[in-house]
């Protein structure tokens, strides 16, 4: 027997340590660009606050498109709600609501992790000192994941932050993506430049696969095997397809220890199947910007039904 | 004033700390200090902190925890018993005959108005016999010392007294630190404090159920100062942690909402106060509470641990009754002895209290955790002329009481042992049966001189040891 309150709890503690990791990830990336691509940095620093979805909570306080600035609002601004330290604080808040629900060893990675990141951010980072800081942050967030998969019992607990830590990666992926579909669409990809090869290693960087993409495709740059590889490839696992697959497991689970089925099933099995079904051609034939906008849309909607269905509030 | 100190007695140890002070003898001071720090970082680790009210700049402070226990012989220990039965007996008692028949009113033995005027006294309560008839489910009784044989109570919590999960987890502390020490010194156990009192909730569940009743543990919330204990209360008894928005009334019946929708609760061991238990009846604004349970628990389908209306068992103007109350129900005079209080209502009282101010320590009646009392012989002259005029201004808000000699224990400091004043809060539990965990949380004033041991006032805690001898 679980509370819906604390099936919440579990649910978005799970997506803010995910999200944390995955702004980690972007300012890695965007401070790739920075150092190799001096011109146009500004360009980019702008599109990974795009990619995380705070690029409105940006511009309200900051003009600046620099290094520095970016990547202090997204590390260690109060006021940017998905910031590392902000969505520490907000996971470390879930963890201690459902501390009941979770091994000592998860509760206290939280913890020690929520200490250890405030601590470290608590200054302004300097440039310098930005890749030590992001290895933290990445650690950390590791060290959670290795202490909730290692200690969890698979029941109806784990299900929840199963759940809540793929629809976020999901949606991060899925965002990326769409910031840059247009340099993976079939038009421009015969230009062939350095450039755009450039932009796929960005892309793949921020999801963490530059060398597994080359053991798949053996260092083959192709902008529908990048999009074949983080929409469809099941074994990938920071793509759509593989987020589907584990979120559509947790829901059967679900399913058999309630003895009831919901709502949230049939939306969850549906968007699985279609990724299994669907090739890359389809997708660009459909029009990828279009087919990511449906995603993040019902992504969205997924995580709202989960919430209705199992009664969190 | 002299203070007796626990731990030795004209340069030599008490019989009671004999074997820890051979042990401490052998022990490396720097070792012994390093111990101290690693269990601060353990608690940090594992979260135990409280929350201080106002304080925003840390909000969550540990409570500070000094690595030298504090030792009650066998001995000792069943004369507290034996007084602590005695009046917790009492205060049932005087809790049911309150809400009833009020014969310790017809009998004149303590004014009408005390009980009438009083916040805690709840009317809706008058007439209703909670399940198992048991009022105080958990007390926990304040004690202090003063000598060899003189122990005072100096409070009865019987609202809901927290601190219980410090005993536990100061035990736990001990035993990771020195586990050589339990080895030497026969120390009886207090870890089966939470499944006694999951057995004592199960047995003043409501009658007519089948099955082992559901259990649940009502916090305010996250942010409430003591919700590392409700968490670790709950994930120790293994029932749920539950807050008001997790509630309902559906049919006749308090129920939880969980991912398979609405399960029924038969008791609830709430730490939310009585002011806030039910919008309905009491606060309406209150958010902490469920909407309708005073109802359920006049039907007698949950039972409220502790009882709606316990306060004024634990009011500090009742307090300075319990000597009477005592007598009156159990036919006995008290075991454990009252602080003489001071009643600033009554005016011959009141001009006493006014003209010793720098030897007494006076209280709000309703106050607790410390907060709005005053230290006569601590205070400047200035902060007593202050608190004279708020004692003038509202007489009846304040009790006052001598300053006890309160007995030391020492403390390790980087200086090596100090002593330090001291309490003690043994732990109650209340059902078919009255059973006390041997042990409690002892607090420790940290400051040297203070008699203020209260952990939102720099107060400190120790494990506390009774020897099974």
């Amino acid at each position: 027997m679980l509370l819906g309150r604390s099936a919440n709890g579990l649910y978005w503690m799970h997506r803010y340590i995910e999200r944390a990791e995955n702004m980690a990830r972007l300012v890695d990336t965007g401070l790739r660009l920075a150092l190799t691509q001096s011109g146009a940095a500004s360009d980019e620093w702008a599109s990974v606050l795009t990619s995380a979805g705070v690029r409105d909570v940006f511009e309200k306080e900051n003009s600046d498109y620099d290094t520095a600035t970016v990547s202090n609002f997204l590390l260690r601004d109060l006021g940017n709600p998905s910031s590392v330290i902000s969505s520490m604080e907000t996971a470390r808040m879930n963890a201690r609501m459902v501390r009941t629900s979770l091994t000592r060893e998860t509760w206290e990675s939280v913890n020690e992790a929520w200490m250890a990141l405030t601590r470290m951010l608590k200054r302004r980072i300097d440039e310098p000192d930005l890749p030590a800081v992001l290895d933290a942050v990445k650690r950390e967030t590791a060290l959670i994941r290795g202490a909730f998969q290692g200690t969890m019992l698979r029941n109806e607990i784990f299900d929840f932050a199963q759940i809540g830590t793929l629809i976020e990666r999901a949606d991060n992926t899925s965002r990326i993506l769409d910031v840059k579909y247009y340099v993976l669409l079939p038009s421009v990809a015969w230009v062939g430049s350095s450039l755009d090869n450039h932009q796929w290693q960005t892309i793949l960087r921020s999801v963490s696969a530059q060398r597994s993409y080359r053991w798949t495709y053996d260092g083959d740059y192709k902008p529908a095997n990048v999009a074949d590889y983080l929409i469809l490839d099941r074994r990938m696992p920071r793509s759509l397809a593989f987020c589907y697959g584990g979120i559509c497991q947790s829901l059967d689970y679900l399913a058999e220890a309630y003895g009831m089925r919901h709502p949230c099933h049939d939306l969850a099995a549906a968007k699985f199947d279609k990724l299994k079904s669907a090739t890359v051609e389809d997708i660009f034939e459909e029009g990828l910007h279009e087919f990511l906008k449906e995603f993040i849309r019902d992504n969205g909607l997924l995580g709202d039904q989960v919430a209705a269905d199992f009664r969190f509030y | 004033m002299t203070h007796f100190d626990e731990m030795r007695l004209g340069g030599q140890a008490r019989p009671p700390y004999d074997d820890y002070q051979s042990w401490f003898d052998r022990q490396d001071p720097k070792r012994l200090l390093q111990k101290a720090g690693d269990a601060e970082r353990v608690f940090r680790r594992t979260g135990i902190t409280f929350a201080v009210y106002g304080d925003t700049e840390a909000a969550e402070r540990l409570i500070p925890f000094d690595i030298v226990p504090r030792i009650i012989s066998g001995k000792e220990w069943r004369r507290l018993v034996q007084g602590i039965e005695q009046r917790v007996q009492a205060l049932n008692a005087f809790l049911d005959d309150i809400y009833h028949r009020q014969e310790i009113l017809r009998a004149g033995r303590i004014p009408k108005e005390i009980v009438a005027n009083n916040a805690a006294f709840l009317p809706e309560m008058i007439g209703v016999r909670p399940p198992g008839g048991v009022y105080t489910h958990i007390i926990g009784v304040d004690i202090v010392r003063t000598g060899e044989n003189d122990f005072f109570v100096l409070e009865d919590n019987a609202r809901t007294p927290s601190g219980v999960s410090y005993m536990l987890e100061n035990r736990e502390t001990m035993m990771q630190l020195f586990p050589e020490l339990f080895q030497q010194v026969k120390v009886r156990p207090v870890e089966n404090y939470p499944q006694l009192l999951r057995e004592s909730l199960t047995a003043v569940a409501p009658q007519g159920r089948d099955g082992s009743p559901t259990i649940a543990v009502l916090t305010p919330g996250s942010f409430n100062s003591a919700y590392f204990e409700h968490a670790f209360l709950a994930d120790q008894m293994g029932v749920e942690l539950v807050e008001g928005s997790d509630l309902r009334v559906v049919d006749g019946h308090v129920a939880m909402r969980t991912t398979q929708g609405y399960k029924k609760i038969d008791v609830l061991y709430r730490r939310v106060d009585d002011d806030y238990l039910d919008p309905l009846t009491f606060k309406p604004d209150s958010v902490l509470g469920v909407p309708g349970i005073m109802d359920v628990y006049r039907a007698g389908n949950i039972a409220i641990a502790n009882a709606p209306g316990t306060g004024i068992a634990d009011d500090k103007a009742i307090y300075s009754y319990m000597p009477e109350i005592v007598e009156f129900y159990t036919g006995r005079k008290a075991i454990l002895q009252n602080v003489e209080t001071w009643r600033c209502s009554e005016p011959n009282a009141l001009a006493y209290v006014l003209e010793h101010l720098d030897e007494l320590v006076v209280k709000e009646v309703h106050g607790s955790g410390g907060y709005g009392m005053l230290v006569g012989p601590a205070a400047s002259k200035k902060e007593r002329a202050a608190f004279a005029k708020k004692l003038i201004a509202r007489p009846g808000n304040y009790i006052a009481q001598p300053t006890l000699a309160l007995s030391t224990c020492p403390i390790l400091t980087s200086k090596g042992l100090a002593p330090r004043h001291v309490d003690l809060r043994p732990f109650v539990l209340v059902s078919d049966r009255i059973q006390i965990v041997p042990g409690g949380l002892t607090r420790v004033a940290l400051k040297k001189g203070s008699l203020v041991v209260n952990s939102s006032q720099g107060g400190g805690t120790k494990d506390t040891w009774v020897l099974d001898d």
